[in-house]
């Protein structure tokens, strides 16, 4: 055999041999990782919502908004529906603020019925540990003092860091990084209270692969 | 392959060849993932498994790879191994994939392991070949989870904060000892310096070795 086959087909063994040992541990691991990922998704929704649970599953209830829409970022949006007895309950928005201090800021805004705010928390981020990061949850209370808040509580002029003549507390050392979430929060509820009825009748987007 | 001579190859791993602190083989991910002690603790039990099993792999199957095609084999082997351990993290301990993020399918670009494969796994037994894989990928996790420990020490001032990431459990901030730390040990600068540190450190411990074996 030549030398130049020889390797070629060294190699096309050693190939398949390689991808059957992925596609063995793919197998293995995939139903976890898909229970996983749902799981990791029901507990990030959670929080947002203040108590308020789910009737059936987490993708049954989603609605994705695709681009051009109103509401803050430059992708689609996905919307979790809350209904009890059939009649709408809250809605969670899962929107990129792309203004923060190290690039987009993934949050989650949940918004009652009413349209007062329920919970916000951080999906992911890249600000800056120690200062930005301060937004996140389990960092600090920062996050929390938006619950309960609407559109008129503060007025419109008012959804603003102290710093910028606004009601809402900033993060020493970090001005960007607020600014940036307060400022989709304001969006996203101008968003819901113009759209309110359209989100909650709409049918739901089947899952995305 | 006598046990003293497997002995001496944790050794050379652990210490004198120290993959991180001799070699400086690795850095992106030492300097990128060491905020937290458990960070470390997992990305380097990441890379330990991958490069005992590389060398194991390379090592098992040198004669019969021709000299011309040895680095496109390494990189195949490297690839998939890293691919398993990326759906085995995911599969079982998913929130410390989501911390580790992209650093664990970003193993395959760790150069220590291809140097392992090249210059010793290619040469060795498969004995002596896991036995360096395991030292080199001690040797790495150790360093680590040194810098990941004093990093959080100093830079959040917690200890072994987020544990149930690899153990399971109730998620827990750790010993908290105070509740801000020294900012710039978290940062990036931090980890250079934190490095630097180790490295002195190490050198300043052979310095005086030598200095004693002299006198």
């Amino acid at each position: 055999m030549s030398a130049v086959l020889k390797s070629g087909v060294t190699l096309a063994v050693i190939a398949a041999v390689c991808a059957a040992l992925v596609a063995i541990t793919y197998s293995l691991t995939s139903e976890r990782i898909a229970v996983n990922e749902k799981a990791w998704l029901e507990k990030s929704l959670e929080p947002a919502l203040a108590g308020l649970t789910f009737e059936g599953s987490v993708s049954g209830s989603m609605l994705v908004v695709r681009t051009p829409h109103d509401l803050p970022g430059p992708d689609d949006v996905i919307i979790y529906r809350v209904y009890a007895d059939d009649l709408p309950v809250a809605a969670l928005f899962a929107v990129t603020a792309r203004d923060g201090y190290a690039g987009a800021i993934r949050v989650l805004i949940g918004i009652e019925y009413d349209g007062t705010v329920t919970g916000i928390r951080i999906l992911e981020h890249r600000e800056t540990p120690g200062l930005g990061d301060k937004i996140v949850a389990s960092r600090s209370d920062w996050v929390f003092q938006f619950d309960g808040r609407s559109l008129g509580d503060p007025r419109l002029e008012q959804w603003s860091i102290r710093r910028d003549g606004g009601e809402f507390d900033q993060l020493t050392g970090a001005s960007v990084t607020p600014r940036a979430v307060i400022k989709v929060t304001k969006e996203t509820l101008i968003y819901f209270a113009a759209h309110r009825d359209e989100i909650f009748s709409a049918p739901a987007t089947e899952d995305r692969e | 392959m006598t046990t003293s001579s497997l002995v001496e190859r944790l050794r050379v791993g652990l210490w004198k060849d120290n993959p991180g602190l001799v070699q400086l083989l690795g850095l992106c991910p030492l300097l990128a993932v060491t905020t937290t002690f458990v960070n470390g603790l997992g990305l380097g039990i990441a890379t330990l498994f991958v490069l005992a099993c590389s060398n194991v792999l390379v090592s098992a199957t040198r004669r019969w790879i021709r000299h011309e095609i040895r680095i496109p084999i390494y990189v195949l082997i490297i690839a998939s191994l890293v691919t398993c351990i990326e759906l085995i993290t995911k599969a079982w301990f998913p929130s410390l994939d989501r911390s580790l993020g992209i650093f664990i399918p970003l193993i395959v670009t760790n150069c220590a392991i291809i140097a392992r494969a090249e210059i010793f796994a290619s040469r060795n037994s498969i004995a002596a070949s896991l036995a360096d894989g395991i030292g080199m990928g001690a040797g790495f996790t150790v360093l680590l989870v040194a810098v990941g420990f004093f990093r959080e020490l100093i830079g959040n001032g917690s200890m072994f904060s987020d544990l149930s990431m690899l153990f399971g459990g109730e998620p827990s901030p750790g010993l908290v000892l105070v509740d801000n730390g020294w900012l710039l040990a978290i940062l990036p600068p931090g980890a250079f310096f934190s490095l630097a540190l180790a490295v002195a450190a190490k050198n300043a411990i052979d310095r005086k070795k030598k200095m004693t074996k002299r006198a």
